[in-house]
């Protein structure tokens, strides 16, 4: 069926084709690596979009989400299990064969979790942490929300910073890259790495999971779902006197949007080769944010342009130093003058307003 | 734990617990006049200690920390007054993110005018290690200042809020406004008013505590989750109460320092937040039928 909803679905297909074909024209194969990794901020952007807009939830705690899963998945592709070996849970997972063995730069027997499995691992536990973390804290609202979220995401900074297992201040590097499908014929293995050579299959593929992410989440607020949320975005005791189950649907909603960080943070960190703590600063939480409001907070068109556009500015250093006051300003002035994003803005009556002085 | 240990641990508490009171008090003046929490709190002690800090070659230490607060105080009301003031019934969510992109332009402000380097004022009286003992307790001067300075603010305040005619108004107002504006209270300068007297707050427990805990462009982030902590635990809006709370953080801070690693400390503070709003979200003295009453 073609509705506008696909349309947007195929034009967002034919824009990826475009920046691809824009890239090869302008000769700058070098954008494409800063295209592939916003469209995976893009993720995370997108799945917050639907919890802030939809479901009226704010959460300043999910660079938290985005580090679980690239941390979980970086520690156990890259941490050495062979001297655990004779230990049961290694065993089983060996029995499954989940277990890669491998060789250091100096010979030794290296053992560690496949990438299938460690990114299975990671957004099951950032999915299993939002479970457990959201039943308390979205009996919450206003300020007590939004504290106890921003709280959750210092703690997970400070335990990646204090905790040795996941390299302290230094993060962990040198994580492979993960095989998602091995060679077959003429066609070489798709691997997520930041590899020249995977450059162009890489960028497809952190587009193509984009465009899956965000044609789920169209229709779920398409669906029956989807008006739930909206109801329970304009009044949460109308929803719950209709028979909207509130506590459930959010709490839904904000898995989800937790396994879309998770997921985006794991695949990220294998095509980085590596996850630092700032990724689950504050301030990283701060700018998804700021990227859904400029956006637009039910508009997930908006949230999803402006969320990538701005990210691919942000990592071309376009703001240079001033990256963080950009994102600061950009936010407060959204706030101020377009709460509902800057795509709503309607210029002409607004140029008006303010050159002849109409009516308001 | 040895008892004389256990009493430097619990000066040390009460050292922090005291600094937090008063970032907490910070947060509930502001809360009382608009119901917003203004995540920008931090941020207004960090540009205190930095600005008397930049002011002090040039003036006696007193000249420069009351200069340090009045333009603390400035910029408190410049910001209610271009970012606050002229919106109309924001919604909480809306608020929340102002305030916090306000936070973020105070403290990139600070990265670029002071640079990443950790400064700190000069002890008020002795130096680093002057301490004098107390039984078989050593403390420092500082710790004095610091206790005796917030315990002055604390009262200053509430003798402002009970006696001066425009302390009446404000707490008119926090009352509630619309009646407060049928008797001819300006609520909106009283607003204004409120973000002064917080940011000054803020500005002198910035001043008095930058001989101990050093500041930096970025060291109002964790004193305001902090002070949140410290606010919801005496429940928000309660400022007589966030002084037992502050003091109580403080120590259980101190006290954990001698159980788990130091990097963890922020952890458990927060930890604590997270507990008390699952457990108490009115706060340990706060009554839950008033917090069911208050629309966020």
């Amino acid at each position: 069926m073609l509705t506008r909803k696909n349309y947007s679905l195929a034009g967002l297909c034919l824009a990826t084709v475009g920046l691809h074909l824009l890239t090869v024209l302008a000769d700058a194969p070098f954008y494409l690596t800063q295209l592939t990794m916003a469209a995976y901020y893009g993720l995370v952007i997108i799945g917050l979009g639907v919890l802030m807009g939809y479901a009226g939830q704010i959460s300043i705690g999910h660079a938290g989400f985005f580090a679980i899963g690239g941390y979980v998945s970086a520690a156990l592709t890259t941490r050495n299990l062979a001297p655990f070996e004779a230990s049961w849970p290694v065993r089983l997972l060996d029995g499954l064969g989940l277990l890669v063995p491998g060789q250091d730069v100096y010979g030794a027997h290296l053992l560690t979790v496949s990438p299938w499995a460690a990114c299975g691992c990671a957004v099951t536990a950032a999915a299993l942490i939002a479970l457990i973390i959201g039943v308390p804290v979205l009996k919450l609202k206003g300020h007590y929300l939004a504290m106890a979220t921003l709280g959750f995401g210092t703690i997970i900074y400070r335990i990646l910073l204090a905790s040795p297992y996941f390299g302290e201040a230094d993060g962990i590097s040198e994580t492979p890259g993960f095989t998602l499908l091995p060679a077959l014929g003429s066609w070489g293995p798709l691997v997520i790495s930041g590899d020249v050579e995977h450059r162009v299959a890489n960028f497809y593929l952190a587009w193509g999971v984009l465009i899956v992410g965000a044609w789920l989440l169209l229709n779920l607020i398409g669906s029956r779902v989807g008006r739930a949320l909206r109801s329970l975005h304009s009044s949460e005791e109308a929803a719950e006197a209709s028979g909207v189950d509130t506590a459930r649907f959010k709490l839904q909603v904000f898995i989800l949007s937790a396994v879309y960080a998770a997921v985006a943070g794991a695949l990220l960190t294998h095509f980085n080769g590596g996850i630092g703590p700032s990724e689950a600063s504050v301030m990283k939480s701060v700018r998804y944010v700021a990227l859904v409001a400029v956006g637009g907070m039910t508009n997930l068109w908006g949230a999803l342009i402006m969320g990538v556009g701005l990210t691919f500015l942000s990592l071309r250093g376009v703001f240079g130093a001033f990256d963080d006051a950009v994102f600061g300003l950009i936010l407060i002035f959204v706030m101020l003058f377009a709460p509902d994003g800057i795509l709503s803005l309607r210029l002409k009556p607004l140029l008006r307003r303010m050159f002849l002085g109409g009516p308001s | 734990m040895s008892l004389d240990l256990f009493f430097q641990y619990l000066f040390a508490g009460i050292t922090y617990g005291a600094i937090y009171a008063v970032v907490a008090i910070g947060f509930n003046i502001i809360y009382n006049a608009t119901g917003i929490i203004n995540f920008a709190q931090g941020e207004f002690v960090m540009l205190g200690g930095m600005i008397s800090i930049s002011l002090l070659p040039f003036m006696p230490l007193w000249c420069a920390i009351a200069a340090a607060t009045a333009l603390t105080m400035l910029i408190g009301a410049a910001i209610e007054m271009l970012f606050i003031r002229w919106l109309q019934s924001p919604s909480v969510l809306r608020m929340i993110i102002i305030t916090i992109g306000i936070s973020i332009l105070l403290r990139e402000s600070a990265l670029h005018i002071w640079g990443e380097s950790i400064r700190s004022l000069p002890y008020f009286y002795g130096n680093e290690i002057t301490t004098f003992s107390l039984g078989s307790v050593h403390i420092s001067p500082q710790v004095v200042w610091v206790i005796a300075a917030s315990g002055v603010m604390m009262g200053g305040l509430s003798l402002f809020f009970k006696s001066t005619p425009i302390g009446r108004e404000m707490r008119a107002c926090a009352a509630n406004r619309t009646a407060a504006l049928l008797c001819g209270v300006n609520a909106r300068n009283m607003v204004t008013l409120s973000f002064m007297l917080s940011a000054g707050l803020g500005a002198l427990a910035g001043c008095v505590m930058s001989p101990i805990t050093y500041t930096q462009y970025d060291s109002g982030t964790s004193l305001a989750i902090k002070g949140f902590t410290v606010a919801i635990l005496g429940g928000l809006g309660n400022s007589m109460a966030a002084v037992a709370a502050g003091i109580l953080l403080g120590i259980i801070e101190a006290f954990s320092v001698s159980v788990v690693p130091l990097a963890f400390q922020d952890a458990i503070s927060i930890a604590i937040l997270l507990i008390i709003l699952f457990v108490k979200p009115h706060g340990l003295f706060g009554s839950s039928e008033a917090a069911r009453l208050k629309d966020f």
